[in-house]
């Protein structure tokens, strides 16, 4: 039985999605911005994907801009905010646990004069709101946090984030750009982007059941942020480059199906999820959650460290019988650690033994069954190897 | 001057003090060089007089040239050349030829690489031409230094050396002498199998034998799912890199995992590293004779880890009967590296993937350990069966070099 549990890494496209992206690319391959009769019909296949998006977000369609995925999305984020900013203020709040894209853009931003904090989280991985508030100074002119966290699943407290960003605008007379990184959150949960107080928000396709290499950003209309990428002067000239057509009906397409039926999917999501654990919790003992509880949690995300085991083997042994999952560890002595594990301060040995099962709206609950079966067993044999390694002494 | 055509003079190093197998060394020099050339159209390869002559059309890149012959195992060196025929005409006449020709050639030296001084070294190869080398040597020089105003003659350190080579009907003049690996042609001395891990060394075991003539085999083990398919892939992409020096290579993928969980379950924790591998050069040693190899080739280095101690490596090699060799044993592991920067292994081998090695470490590994302890402890084991599944289970995947 294929049993695909990794959806946080990357999702299978939905059928009609590839079957729209083969009729665009065999079909309809005009480029928008031709003059001639298939420049206006791929035009229009922009502009309809473009308000299925919008819609999707609950955003106006004018406040959309199609990007290569989530990572160019934050970066355009991250360095368009500095850019804006930079005269204003130096400072940057962002958390320990946001993706590379956010981390490694800061970095840079480091390197350029500005001063990041990342804030700390706790051992669920949510952020400081203390020292967040401590730390909304004068000079702060970006605030960049994760909706959800891709490892752990943690959803960060928005509307608290943005509560403190206005009441630091108002106190200090300043703008603070606030963006979030809504990639794991993206059709699994609504988008508030007015309740939070959201400035720019990035998500990409492939975690829809759309296609890779495309993401939309969201950016507040009365924002304005220099672009990332220069050229044509697509996306309104915010965002030059052909626009990757079939990519881009796909993802629209995808959009539109995330909003149908969301209310049901996600409680599916939690179920599965919670028969996930339950079985997990049943069949091993010496297993420790890491992901938080409850609506803290995205609905499809699922840590869990098995004591004794080492994740990556747990993988592959997995992979074995067809089952997929992933792990935030290290494989061999070589690589690092996952930072998201790190900073959630757990111990050496829970992150050897971490293991990240990532949820669909396509697993049914017999896979899940199966996967619990399969998993139990292969900790099982791994723990009894490990134990049996050391006991035999002359 | 003989047609559009670019020729490069090779020689045979130490192929060529083989006496009466002479012939034969040389007549499998010349098969390696059309094989490795035969993607190109126009070849032709001649052995004359103890060299080899290549001849390529003149569009045919020189880097592209030298890179593939230069790879060729029994090339000590190779002299991109011009020809020139001196079938016809009296001493004079062939030696004007030969000067003007040289002139052209340090022309097109002196705009390439601005070079001010030469010195000329002339042998006569053929005995009958009637003017003595020194004085071929000063004939040409002289004839330069009128065609070429710029130049000077500096005998001691001259910016370039022009050889001239006068030989039967034809003569040669040239300036470089490409190194190559030297060794012996591919095929003139039997197979052996290598154990290739992921590693910086096997690679360069492998490599070090095939260059006395040692068609290569390889044999590899893992421990799926404790090592990873991807090591696995490196390993391919290992052996590929090596093809190209040694010719196709067949590799031999075995699954250690259950002689390990085995090993750790009866015997002593600190024995582990030796007893698998002990295992992994029995399984060898049957995968070679299978497949005809002579001997065993590892990457083994002396001192180098736990399991590579004197007295390691003389209870590993007390496990087989056919020989084992050690091409790294007495290296120093920063010239082992060098050898795989040479040959291109080194920046696949360091990629950071777990090997079956690394996977079952022992905290305190055995340094010193005593060949009757082992043969103890492996009596806890069925090894006949172990060995036999072992070898039942492999996955043999075929290298080709690149086309």
């Amino acid at each position: 039985m294929f049993v695909y549990l990794d959806n946080s890494s990357t999702t299978r496209q939905h059928d009609c999605v590839t079957d729209l992206m083969v009729k665009m690319m065999r079909d309809d391959f005009g480029n928008p911005s031709s003059l001639h009769r298939m420049g206006v019909t791929a035009e229009k296949a922009l502009k309809s994907a473009r308000k299925q998006t919008a819609l999707s977000l609950g955003v106006g369609e004018n406040e959309i801009y199609f990007t290569s995925g989530g990572t160019e999305g934050d970066n355009t984020a991250v360095f368009g905010a500095w850019e804006a900013g930079k005269r204003a203020g130096k400072k940057i709040l962002t958390s320990a646990v946001e993706h590379p894209a956010v981390l490694e853009a800061c970095r840079r931003l480091e390197r350029l004069g500005a001063q990041v904090v990342y804030l700390g989280v706790d051992r669920e991985g949510r952020i400081d709101l203390q020292q967040l508030k401590d730390e909304l100074t004068e000079d702060v002119i970006l605030i960049t946090v994760m909706h959800v966290n891709n490892e752990l699943g943690t959803v960060q407290p928005l509307e608290e984030i943005g509560k403190l960003k206005r009441e630091a605008e108002k106190r200090w007379g300043t703008r603070i750009l606030f963006h979030t990184d809504a990639v794991q959150s993206y059709g699994k949960g609504p988008v508030e982007t007015d309740r939070w107080g959201v400035d720019i928000l990035s998500v990409s396709g492939h975690k829809i059941h759309g296609p890779k290499g495309i993401g939309a950003l969201y950016i507040r209309s009365g924002v304005h942020i220099p672009s990332l990428v220069w050229g044509g002067g697509q996306e309104k000239g915010f965002r030059s480059g052909t626009e990757n057509m079939p990519a881009i009906a796909g993802l629209g397409l995808a959009a539109e199906i995330t909003v149908e039926g969301r209310e049901e999917r996600i409680a599916r999501l939690r179920e599965l999820k919670a028969r996930l654990l339950s079985g997990i919790e049943d069949s091993l003992p010496d297993v420790r959650v890491n992901s938080p509880l409850g609506e803290d949690c995205s609905p499809s995300i699922l840590n869990v460290s098995f004591s004794g085991c080492r994740g990556e083997v747990l993988l592959h042994m997995l992979e074995q019988k067809d089952i997929y999952v992933s792990t935030g560890s290290a494989c061999s002595s070589h690589k690092k650690g996952s930072h998201v594990l790190s900073a959630v301060r757990l111990p050496d040995e829970a992150v050897e033994g971490a293991v990240r099962f990532s949820l669909s709206e396509y697993n049914t609950e017999e896979q899940i069954d199966f996967a619990v079966k399969e998993l139990a067993a292969a900790v099982e044999s791994q723990r009894k190897l490990r134990s049996a390694f050391g006991k035999k002494k002359r | 001057m003989t047609e559009e055509r670019n020729t490069y003079i090779v020689r045979c190093g130490e192929v060529a003090l083989k006496g009466q197998n002479k012939p034969y060394f040389e007549r499998m020099l010349v098969e390696r060089i059309k094989k490795v050339l035969k993607k190109f159209e126009g070849i032709e390869v001649k052995r004359v007089e103890g060299l080899i002559f290549v001849k390529t059309p003149a569009d045919l890149s020189k880097d592209l040239v030298l890179k593939n012959v230069g790879r060729v195992f029994g090339v000590d060196s190779i002299s991109p050349a011009v020809e020139i025929d001196i079938s016809e005409g009296d001493a004079e006449a062939i030696l004007d030829r030969i000067g003007h020709a040289a002139v052209e050639y340090m022309q097109k030296l002196i705009e390439e690489k601005g070079v001010k001084t030469f010195k000329i070294d002339a042998k006569r190869a053929n005995k009958q031409f009637p003017v003595e080398s020194p004085q071929i040597g000063r004939i040409i020089g002289a004839k330069v230094l009128i065609g070429c105003k710029v130049l000077s003659v500096d005998v001691h350190h001259p910016d370039c050396v022009l050889f001239v080579s006068v030989r039967r009907g034809l003569a040669y003049v040239y300036e470089q002498k490409v190194a190559g690996f030297g060794g012996l042609p591919l095929g003139t001395n039997g197979k052996g199998l290598v154990l290739l891990s992921g590693g910086i060394d096997s690679p360069v075991a492998a490599f070090m034998m095939a260059k006395r003539g040692m068609w290569i085999d390889a044999v590899h083990f893992h421990s799926y799912p404790y090592t990873s398919d991807r090591a696995w892939e490196k390993v391919q992409d290992l052996a590929k890199i090596v093809s190209q020096y040694c010719g196709r290579i067949r590799i031999h993928s075995i699954n250690l995992l259950p002689i390990q969980e085995e090993i750790v379950r009866n015997c002593p924790e600190e024995e582990t590293t030796i007893l698998v591998r002990r295992f992994m050069m029995k399984i060898a040693e049957r995968v070679a004779r299978e497949t005809d190899c002579l001997m065993l080739i590892t990457g083994e280095n002396l001192g180098q880890v736990a399991s590579q101690t004197a007295e390691a490596l003389v209870v590993t090699d007390a496990s087989v009967q056919m020989p084992v060799m050690r091409p790294l044993i007495a290296m120093d592991k920063v010239d082992i590296m060098k050898i795989a920067r040479e040959i291109d292994t080194y920046e696949t081998s360091i990629l950071p993937y777990e090997d079956c090695c690394t996977v079952f470490l022992p905290k305190h590994p055995a340094t010193k350990p005593k060949l009757q302890r082992i043969l103890e402890s492996e009596s806890r084991l069925d090894c006949e069966t172990l060995i036999g599944a072992a070898l039942e289970n492999r996955e043999t995947v075929t290298i080709y070099p690149e086309d």
